[in-house]
C-alpha cells in the first residue's frame, strides 16, 4: 500500500493524468543531445583499446592504467557538477561545459598523437566533462515535466541515450570501413574527428533547444556548502542515499553478467560483443515503458522488481539450467533491470529533494551508487577467485536480495511519512 | 531568438559539421588507398636463410612484409603485398595477424610462399605472435574487451596452434596451473606473450594473476603450466634455448616503463641489458647474443633496435620504420 504511494502522487498531492508519449520538449532535446554525444563517445570506446595497442604500441597493462584511474574522480566531480550548477542556478550552462569539454577531449586525441602522458590528460579531460554535466541534466530533466511524469521522462532519455550508446561503435566501423582497415594514424584520427564532429552537434543542439529552469534565481543562502552538508543530514534523504549505496552494492557490473554467461553457454569469443548488444536492446525497449509504469504503480515497486530481476538473473547463472532459453531469459531480465531502476530511481530520488539542491541531491544519489558499484566489482572479483564463479553468483542473488529488503526497510518509512504530512 | 532562427542555426551547423567529417574521413580514405597497393606479389617468401622479416610502419607502405638480408639491413628490400599488424615467421611458417573491419581479427597461418595454410577467426585485437622453431607450433595473443574484471581493467587470450595435428588450444586459461608448487584456479589468471623451445612442446609465457606477473614454464602435452618467478613479461627463448629475454616494469612499476634483461637458464642469473628507454615488446632474438625490439615513434610509427644480450655494448638501429622482427634463418 505505501510502496506506491512513494512515487505516484505528486507534491501537489494530485494525481495528474497524462497520455505514452507526452513528456515535453525539453526532454525530447535533452534526449537528443544525449543520443548523439553517446555515439560520439561510444565511437571513441570502442576503438581506443585497438588505438593503444595497434596504433601506439602499448600494451595492454598501459590500457588498464590510462582507462582504470578516472572512475573514481569523476563520482567526486558529479557532486562538484551537481553543487556549481545548483550553486550558479545554471543548470543549462554547467552541463552544457561538461558537453563541451567531452567534445574537445575527441579533437584532444588527435592532437595528443602518441603521447601516452597527453592522451591521460585528454581522457581525464573527457570524464571531468561527463561528471560535471550528468547530475544538471538530470535535474533538467527533473524539472522540464510534472511529478507525476517524470518516471515516464526518465524513461524516455535513458531510452535515447542508450540508442545512441547502441549506434557509436556501428559508426565507428562504418568511417574504419571508408577508411580502410589500417593501424596507421589516419584511421584512427578520422574515428576520433567525426566523432568530435557528432559530439560538437549535440554541444549545438543543447545550446539552441534545451531549455534552463534556472529562472528564477536561488534565493540567497539557500544554495551554500552548508545547506548541502544539511542535505545529509535530512533523514529522508539519508536513507535515499543509503538505499542508492545498498542497491549499488548489489550490482556486481556488465563485464562479469555477460562473461559469466559466456562461460556458462560456451559461447565462442567472437559472440561475445552480441551479449552486451542483447542486453542494451532490452533495456532500449523497456526504458520508456517502465518508466510509464512506474509513474502509475509506484517508482518505489518498480526499482524493487527491476532489483528482484537481478537476483533472478544471478539465480540463473549460478542455477544449473542451460540452453539458449538461458541466454534470451537472463539477457532480457538484465535489460528489464536496467529499465526499472537507472531511471526510475532518479525520479524517484527527485521527489524527496528540496529544488534549490536539486542537482546536488541527485549528485550525492549518484555518486554514492557509483561508489558502491565499484566496490563490489572488486568484491565479487574476490569471491569469484576464492570460492568459484557458481558460489559468488549465489552470494551476489543473496546480496541482492538482502538489499532489497534493506531498500524496504530504508524507504517505506518515508512514504508513510509522505502520507501522513499530506 | 525565434525558434525558426534556431533551427536554421542548428541545420547550418550540422552541415558544416557533417562536411567537415566527410572531408577528412575521404582524404584518410585516398592516403590508404595508396598505401594498399604497395608491394608486389611473390616477392617474399618465408624459406629458411640469413634474411629479417619485418613488417613496415612507413607512411608508403604501412602495415606491409618485407624482407631484407641480414648482411646488408641497408640493401634492397622485398616487399609483400600482404599487409598485417603483427607478424613473425620460423622454420618456413609464418603468422599473420591482420583486424577484420569488425574488430575481430584474422589470424592467417601461412607457408613459405605466404599462401594461407589454415585461418582462425580471434575475437580481440592482435598483440603478440610467435612460431616455434621448427615452424609447427604456432601461437597468438590476444587482448581482449569487455571481460574486464574491473573497470577499466584489460584481458588477454593466448590461443595454440598445433600446425602438424591441427590441435587448437584457444585459450591458455584452460590449462592447470600451478604456483609454488601448489595447484591454483584463478578466475583473474591472464596470459599473454608466449615462446615456444626447440622440442615443439615445452614453452614459456606471462601469467598474470593477484597482481603477479609470473614467468611460466608449459607443457603442451600436459596442458599444465607452472609458475618459474615473478616479475617476467613477455618472455622470448634464445636460438640455443640457454637464456630468455624478457621486459619487466622498471622498480615493479608499469607507470615507468618496462626495462629488457635476459635471464639464464641455468644460473637464472638476470642481466639488465645496455638499453634504457622503455621496451613495451617480446623482444626476438636475431642470433644466440642479439635480441631485437621495436621502439614506438608517433602514432603507427616504431623503429627495430638490437642491443647485445649479455648487458653490454649499445642500442642499435637496425631497421627505421618497422616493427615485428623475425630472423628467418
Amino acid at each position: 500500500m505505501y510502496l506506491s504511494g512513494v512515487g505516484r502522487r505528486g507534491r501537489s498531492g494530485t494525481v495528474s493524468r497524462y497520455t505514452f508519449g507526452t513528456v515535453g520538449s525539453n526532454v525530447v532535446a535533452l534526449g537528443t543531445v544525449s543520443l548523439v554525444t553517446d555515439i560520439s563517445a561510444e565511437m571513441v570506446s570502442a576503438i581506443l583499446p585497438v588505438y593503444l595497442v595497434l596504433g601506439l604500441h602499448l600494451s595492454p597493462v598501459v590500457y588498464g592504467l590510462v582507462d582504470g584511474s578516472y572512475a573514481g574522480a569523476t563520482a567526486l566531480l558529479r557532486l562538484a557538477g551537481g553543487y556549481l550548477a545548483d550553486r550558479v542556478g545554471k543548470r543549462k550552462t554547467v552541463a552544457g561545459i561538461g558537453y563541451a569539454l567531452s567534445a574537445a577531449a575527441k579533437l584532444g586525441l588527435v592532437v595528443a598523437g602518441a603521447s601516452a602522458a597527453a592522451i591521460g590528460v585528454v581522457i581525464a579531460v573527457d570524464r571531468i566533462g561527463k561528471g560535471l554535466r550528468t547530475a544538471p541534466r538530470d535535474a533538467l530533466i527533473t524539472l522540464s515535466v510534472p511529478e507525476s511524469m517524470r518516471g515516464h521522462a526518465f524513461g524516455v532519455h535513458r531510452t535515447m541515450d542508450s540508442a545512441g550508446a547502441f549506434t557509436g561503435p556501428l559508426v565507428a566501423l562504418g568511417v574504419l570501413a571508408v577508411v580502410g582497415s589500417s593501424a596507421g594514424a589516419d584511421a584512427f584520427n578520422a574515428v576520433f574527428f567525426t566523432g568530435f564532429c557528432i559530439a560538437a552537434v549535440g554541444v549545438l543542439l543543447l545550446v539552441l533547444f534545451v531549455r534552463d529552469h534556472g529562472e528564477v534565481r536561488p534565493v540567497a543562502g539557500s544554495v551554500s556548502l552548508s545547506a548541502a552538508l544539511s542535505l545529509v543530514r535530512a533523514a529522508e534523504v539519508r536513507r535515499l542515499f543509503l538505499a542508492a549505496c545498498v542497491l549499488g552494492i548489489a550490482t556486481i557490473g556488465d563485464g562479469f553478467v555477460y562473461l559469466l554467461l559466456q562461460r556458462r553457454e560456451d559461447i565462442a569469443t567472437g559472440w561475445f560483443p552480441l551479449l552486451a548488444v542483447g542486453g542494451n536492446l532490452a533495456y532500449l525497449l523497456l526504458g520508456a515503458p517502465l518508466g510509464a509504469v512506474a509513474d502509475r504503480v509506484g517508482r518505489l515497486t518498480v526499482t524493487l522488481c527491476g532489483y528482484g530481476a537481478l537476483a533472478v538473473v544471478y539465480l540463473l547463472l549460478a542455477s544449473p539450467v542451460t540452453g539458449w532459453p538461458l541466454l534470451v531469459i537472463t539477457l532480457g531480465l538484465y535489460g528489464a533491470f536496467y529499465a526499472a531502476t537507472d531511471g526510475v530511481l532518479m525520479a524517484l530520488a527527485s521527489r524527496m529533494l528540496p529544488e534549490p539542491l536539486l542537482a546536488t541531491g541527485i549528485s550525492l544519489i549518484q555518486t554514492g551508487q557509483a561508489l558502491a558499484y565499484l566496490f563490489s566489482s572488486v568484491l565479487f572479483g574476490l569471491a569469484w577467485q576464492v570460492w568459484g564463479a557458481g558460489m559468488a553468483t549465489g552470494l551476489a542473488a543473496g546480496a541482492a536480495l538482502l538489499a532489497i529488503a534493506i531498500t524496504l526497510v530504508l524507504l517505506v518509512p518515508l512514504a508513510s511519512e509522505k502520507e501522513a504530512r499530506r | 531568438m525565434k525558434i525558426r532562427t534556431r533551427i536554421l542555426i542548428a541545420v547550418a551547423g550540422v552541415v558544416g559539421l557533417a562536411a567537415a567529417a566527410i572531408v577528412y574521413v575521404g582524404l584518410a580514405a585516398a592516403g590508404n588507398r595508396d598505401m594498399a597497393a604497395a608491394g608486389s606479389a611473390g616477392t617474399v617468401n618465408l624459406i629458411p636463410g640469413p634474411r629479417l622479416l619485418v613488417r613496415s610502419t612507413a607512411d608508403t607502405d604501412r602495415g606491409h612484409l618485407f624482407t631484407v638480408s641480414t648482411a646488408d639491413l641497408d640493401g634492397p628490400r622485398a616487399v609483400s603485398q600482404m599487409s598485417c599488424t603483427r607478424v613473425y615467421a620460423a622454420g618456413g611458417t609464418g603468422i599473420c595477424l591482420q583486424p577484420d573491419n569488425d574488430f575481430t581479427t584474422h589470424l592467417s597461418v601461412l607457408d613459405e610462399q605466404l599462401k594461407e595454410r589454415r585461418a582462425v577467426p580471434l575475437f580481440g585485437v592482435a598483440s603478440r605472435a610467435r612460431v616455434s622453431p621448427s615452424g609447427r607450433m604456432v601461437t597468438w595473443t590476444v587482448f581482449v574487451t569487455g571481460d574486464s574484471y574491473n573497470v577499466g581493467g584489460f584481458s588477454t587470450r593466448v590461443g595454440i596452434l598445433d600446425t602438424a595435428t591441427g590441435e587448437l588450444t584457444s585459450t591458455l586459461e584452460d590449462y592447470t596451473v600451478t604456483v609454488n608448487g601448489r595447484p591454483q584456479v584463478a578466475a583473474d589468471s591472464n596470459f599473454w606473450g608466449v615462446t615456444f623451445a626447440k622440442d615443439d612442446n615445452r614453452f614459456f609465457a606471462t601469467m598474470s594473476t593477484g597482481g603477479h606477473r609470473y614467468l611460466v614454464e608449459g607443457d603442451f602435452v600436459t596442458r599444465s603450466v607452472r609458475a618459474v618467478r615473478d616479475d617476467v613479461e613477455c618472455p622470448s627463448l634464445s636460438p640455443d634455448g640457454t637464456r630468455i629475454a624478457f621486459k619487466s616494469p622498471v622498480d615493479g612499476d608499469p607507470d615507468k616503463g618496462w626495462r629488457l634483461s635476459a635471464l639464464d637458464l641455468s644460473t637464472s642469473a638476470v642481466t639488465q641489458l645496455a638499453e634504457t628507454r622503455s621496451v613495451d615488446d617480446q623482444a626476438a632474438w636475431l642470433d644466440d647474443h642479439t635480441v631485437a625490439y621495436a621502439i614506438p615513434r608517433g602514432v603507427g610509427h616504431s623503429d627495430i633496435w638490437s642491443v647485445p644480450a649479455d648487458g653490454s655494448g649499445t642500442p642499435r638501429l637496425v631497421i627505421a620504420e618497422g616493427d615485428s622482427p623475425a630472423a628467418l634463418g
